[in-house]
Parts: C-alpha cells; structure tokens; sequence
C-alpha cells in the first residue's frame, strides 16, 4: 500500500518535472472576465489561437476565470495575476486602475472607449407578454413583479437601475426628484433581488418568480436559445442604456509576466472582423460598423442614453450619486421617516 | 529557555510560587503549541478586522455600524440563527434519542444522512431549498395555497435553511453522551418509584443537558456566519431579508475595506459575546450537578 502510493507520488513528481521545461516556453495569457461571457471567450480564444503563429506549435494557452465584475476587480486588485480584464463596467477597471496596476487613462488605449463589443438592457417577459408590458411604465403597474439583481452587488443591475432612471428622467421632462420616484416605485414592484445577473435569471426562468426579468440583452437572448423561445419573448423598450464592457491591459502583471505583446495582441484582436462576427453571433452588439450592419435585423434599434452623457456623467460620478452610501438606491430602502 | 519561559508566563499562577510538575508532562509545551496554533489561525487573521476600521475613525465607524439596514440585518442575522439552533436543539435531540435508543431496518443509514449537510456545498443546499419552497415547488406551492405561507423569499426561508445547515451539530454533539448513559440509570429511577417524564427530567436531561448546549451553540454559531445557503433563499430585500453578511458583500463590492470590517468587527463582537455567554450557562450547569451530587 505505502509503496504503491509512494510509487504514485514519484509519478507525479516525475510529471511535474518534466512538463516544467514546456510549460515554461508556452505564453499563457489569464483573462479574467465577468460572468455571461463565458461562451464567448471559449469561442474568440479558440479563434485567436488558431490566427497567432504561436497558436500552431501548441504554445499558446489562454486562461479564464468568470465570476462578479466587482468580485473579479477585487482578485486582481489583492494579487490574482491577469493579463488583461474584461470586466462589466469601467468602474470595475477603475478601481483597479486606483491601486495603481494601471494607468487612470486607460480607456483611452483602445478604440470605441476601449469596449469591443456593447450591449443593452431589456425585459424579458413570460410567452405571449400576459401582462401586456412594452415599456418602462408599464412596470410600476401595482399587478407586475419585476425581477433585477442588487445594484449593490451586481455589476448588469447597475445598468438596470440606470436605464430606469434615464427614463424617468426624460419622461418628467429632467425632473430628478421624479425620476428617483418612478426607480422608487419601480423597485417597490420587486420580490427578490440576487446578488448577481445569472441567480436573478434562475429565479425568473426556474423558480417561475416575476412577470419580466431585467436583463442584459446577451444574457436575454441566451435564455431564449436554451430554455426555447415557446417559454420567454424579448421586450424591447422605448429608451434604454448602451452598456459598454470594457477591456484593459494590466500594465503591472503583463510587465512583471513579460506577456505585454501577447495581450496587447489579444485585446486588439477583439475588434478584427473575425473577432467581430463571433461577437455579434453571441449576441453582443459589435462596436465595427460593417459587421453590425449585417446583424442589424438581430438588434433592434432603440434610443440608447450612454454612461458618459451628462444625466450621469461617467461612471464615477454615478457611482457615487446612486449605488454609493446613502445614494439614490440606498433611499428607496430607507424607512420613512428619517 | 524561551519555551520554559512561555510556559512560565502562561501558566499565570504558577509562575508565581514553586514550580510544581502536573501529572501530565508536557504542559509547557502543550500550552505553548496550542496558543501558537491559535493565534496563527484564529487571532492574527481576527485581529486584522478592526485594524482595518481603523480607517474608518470613531464616527465613521458608528454611522456605518448604526445603519439603520445593518441593523436591520443584525437583528435578522441573530434571529434566524436562534431559532434555527432552538428548532435543531428539540428535533436534534429527539433524532439523536431515537438513532440511539432504538433498532430498526436503515438506521445506518438515516446515522450517515445526518452528516450530509456538513459535506454538501452550501450554495447547493440553498438552491435545492429554494427549487422545492419556491412557488413552483413541491412544497412551496403546495404551502402557499393551503396556508398562505411563503418560505422562499421571506425570512421563514432564511430560519429553514439555517434548520438544514445546523441539523448534525446537535445530533452529533448529543448522540454520544446519549450513548454512553447507561440505561440501568432509568430502570434505577424506575425503580425507585420515578414517573417517565421524572426521569426525562431528572436523570436524563441534566445528563445531557451540557452537550446540547453545545450543539446548540455551535448551531447558532454557524447559523450567524452562514452565506452560501441563504442568499439563494433569502430574496435579500433590504429592511426585511437582508443577512449580515450579505451587507459585508456589498459593501466590499464597492471597495469598501474597511466599512466591510467595521461591520465585520461588530459581528464578531457580537457572536463572541453570546457564545461566552453559553459558555458561561455550560459551566455554570456543570458545577451545579457536582455540588447536588
């Protein structure tokens, strides 16, 4: 018994030992990203391998890690040694920018606010719409739930809640104190809110809870593809945000890696054509103009209000204004009277 | 040297007097592994909490601490952790009772079930509670049109999976006591004129009485700190279901270390002092039953 594991362990030594030399002349890359994107980055890492001529020898090796936006800027900020984060907003990068493994100005690097590929925010509603919802109003009805994960803790629910505001604020002609009621009233009208994007999807398709599901419009279309479009119909509304995912470098680790030009490689590889068309056929809206043409039938066109524009004026400051203490979100929650 | 002194200063009073050897040999060197190992695992990772609210300062700290929906949570967090210790404290004892006293086809197995939740991941427990008390489910729905009673997403959920995740200590902390009390001690009481529930009381329940203490403080204990099951279950609406250290969550979700801490810090606190406290209650149960003896 004590010879066979013995035996065993020199094995594994043995393995280790001689896989070193190998693994130490392959590049890997870690890519640590948010959590729908799983599917795509299988697939555009697959595609850049194949296009890198370091691909073919087999010495190319890209890892990644899915988790909360705000959970994975924190691994990167306590040690976890990315090459390049994707995150699901910029916010997310800031924080790591402020610990200084990045430049402030990173999202100048890259074109189209340094996001490859967008998205938007939509209701996902149950076969047929029973409830007749085509808009944000129709959300505050006193006989609708409304299923949306904690902007707390939730990076896609921040683009929920700011969506929402941007429309109470244009539907009360700018009138803030307004739109902080219709986001109030909007939130009085829901039952559960996850701590993430997926656990509020599994809590309106699995456990039936709600009449319509806010949702990244990936993630909306992905829930129509495998559960099957008998069950859920997308709401498109009249005004939502464009939400941008931002991709950085990360400068400290790719120099410390000695990794820069891979990953600078791989991040400017998300906006070639190729790249772009897997984009679109996950259902992100692709920044390069051509490719969205041809997908055009796939998003339909909607008024999108940005993060940058002056209702919010970047994510800092919206940061601050609405999910920081004693923000905007925190009000709704307050007991009355205080 | 530096070792004989350890002990020396440890022993506390008997560094004063002569050193006199214990029966056991082996104290200096017992007690300093065992304050090294502690303080390695337990209090060096423990004291860097409220270092880190520090940041904070003395008014920063309260107003994060006092937040009327931290507080909401505490009282929520503690309360769903007492009831569920005191559901598992009557309904452990009775399995532990029965696992112990009776013989019947499967009681290996229904022994080997009471461990599960100890190794199931906590997250899977949530999602299996909240799929069968869900609307949708087997029972929640049920429930709901019979009695008009939510579990999932409301508070009761929380305290039903607490229930589930404390289940073993109980039965586990009270099983070998039970087996190891003698049943000629009731058959005395019988003897000696007892009526049953005399005997439940007087004879088995002081007997035990110290381990279920036990279980029920490491129930409680872990019911407080538990995470994975309850936000699944929870519905997590601030004021109403919103546990302790989901707050701690979010608060770290917006990089704030150190309001995290602080909130930390108060939880610790808090958790330390009721478990002095049924620490005391044990003791106290003990050196009650050796004078009456």
């Amino acid at each position: 018994m004590l010879s066979k594991k013995r035996s065993l362990f020199a094995a594994l030594v043995a393995a280790i030992v001689l896989q070193a030399p190998s693994l130490a002349q392959a590049q890997t890359l870690l890519n640590v990203s948010y959590d729908p994107t799983r599917e795509l980055y299988k697939a555009l890492n697959q595609a850049f391998i194949v296009q890198h001529p370091a691909g073919n020898e087999q010495k190319l090796n890209i890892r990644q890690s899915h988790g909360g936006s705000g959970k994975q800027a924190r691994s990167v900020i306590d040690g976890l040694d990315a090459d390049v984060v994707t995150l699901a907003l910029a916010y997310d990068i800031d924080a790591i920018a402020e610990r200084g493994l990045l430049p402030k100005d990173w999202q100048t690097r890259l074109p189209h606010n340094s996001s490859p590929y967008t998205s938007t925010i939509v209701f996902l509603v149950r076969k047929g719409n029973p409830r007749q919802l085509r808009d944000w109003d129709d959300l505050v009805r006193e006989d609708v739930e409304v299923i949306t994960p904690n902007p707390k803790t939730s990076g896609g629910a921040r683009w929920n809640y700011l969506a929402a505001w941007a429309y109470g604020l244009e539907k009360n002609g700018g009138d803030e104190e307004k739109a902080k009621d219709f986001v109030s009233r909007l939130f009085q009208r829901v039952p559960v809110l996850d701590t993430g994007a997926r656990g509020s999807t599994t809590t309106f398709v699995e456990r039936g809870v709600g009449d319509v599901l806010l949702a990244w419009e990936n993630e909306a279309f992905l829930a129509l593809k495998e559960l099957g479009p008998d069950k859920f119909d997308i709401v498109v509304p009249s005004l939502s945000i464009l939400a941008e995912p931002p991709v950085a470098v990360v400068d400290a680790n790719v120099d410390k890696k000695g990794t820069r030009d891979l990953a600078q490689a791989y991040l400017e590889f998300l906006y070639t054509p190729e790249a772009q068309e897997i984009i679109a056929r996950n259902h992100y809206r692709p920044a390069d103009e051509e490719v969205a043409k041809r997908y055009a039938s796939q998003f339909p066109n909607v008024k999108l209000v940005r993060i940058d524009d002056s209702i919010f004026g970047g994510w800092q400051q919206a940061q601050k204004r609405h999910f920081g203490d004693g923000g905007t979100f925190d009000q709704i929650y307050r007991p009355k009277g205080r | 040297m530096s070792l004989a002194f350890s002990s020396k200063v440890l022993s506390g009073r008997r560094a004063t007097g002569r050193r006199r050897p214990g029966v056991l040999p082996g104290f200096g060197l017992g007690t300093g592994y065992a304050v090294f190992y502690l303080s390695l695992l337990v209090l060096i990772p423990l004291t860097t909490l409220p270092l880190k609210t520090l940041e904070l300062g003395w008014g920063g700290f309260w107003s994060v601490v006092l937040d009327p929906r931290v507080v909401a949570s505490y009282k929520l967090s503690f309360g769903a952790a007492l009831a569920a210790a005191g559901v598992n404290a009557v309904f452990g004892l009775i399995v532990a009772w029965v696992l112990v006293r009776y013989t019947f086809p499967g009681r290996k197995l229904v022994d080997a079930l009471i461990d599960l939740p100890f190794a199931l991941p906590t997250a899977v427990a949530g999602i299996a509670l909240t799929a069968l008390y869900a609307r949708n489910g087997w029972l929640g729905g049920p429930l709901e049109t019979l009695f008009g009673l939510k579990v999932a997403f409301t508070p009761l959920g929380i305290v039903v999976a607490l229930i589930f995740i404390g289940t073993p200590f109980v039965v586990r902390s009270v099983q070998p006591v039970l087996e190891d009390l003698e049943q000629e001690f009731e058959e005395a009481a019988a003897s000696l004129g007892a009526t049953r529930w005399a005997t439940v009381r007087r004879v088995i329940l002081p007997a035990i009485f110290p381990s279920l203490l036990t279980g029920f403080a490491l129930a409680f204990a872990r019911g407080v700190g538990e995470y994975g099951s309850v936000v699944f279950i929870a519905g997590n609406m601030p004021m109403i279901s919103e546990i302790t250290p989901l707050l701690i969550l979010s608060r770290l979700e917006q990089y704030d270390y150190a309001g995290a801490a602080a909130i930390a810090t108060v939880m610790l606190g808090l958790s330390f002092v009721l478990l002095l406290i049924i620490n005391a209650l044990q003791a106290w149960q003990g050196h009650d039953k050796r004078r009456s003896a």
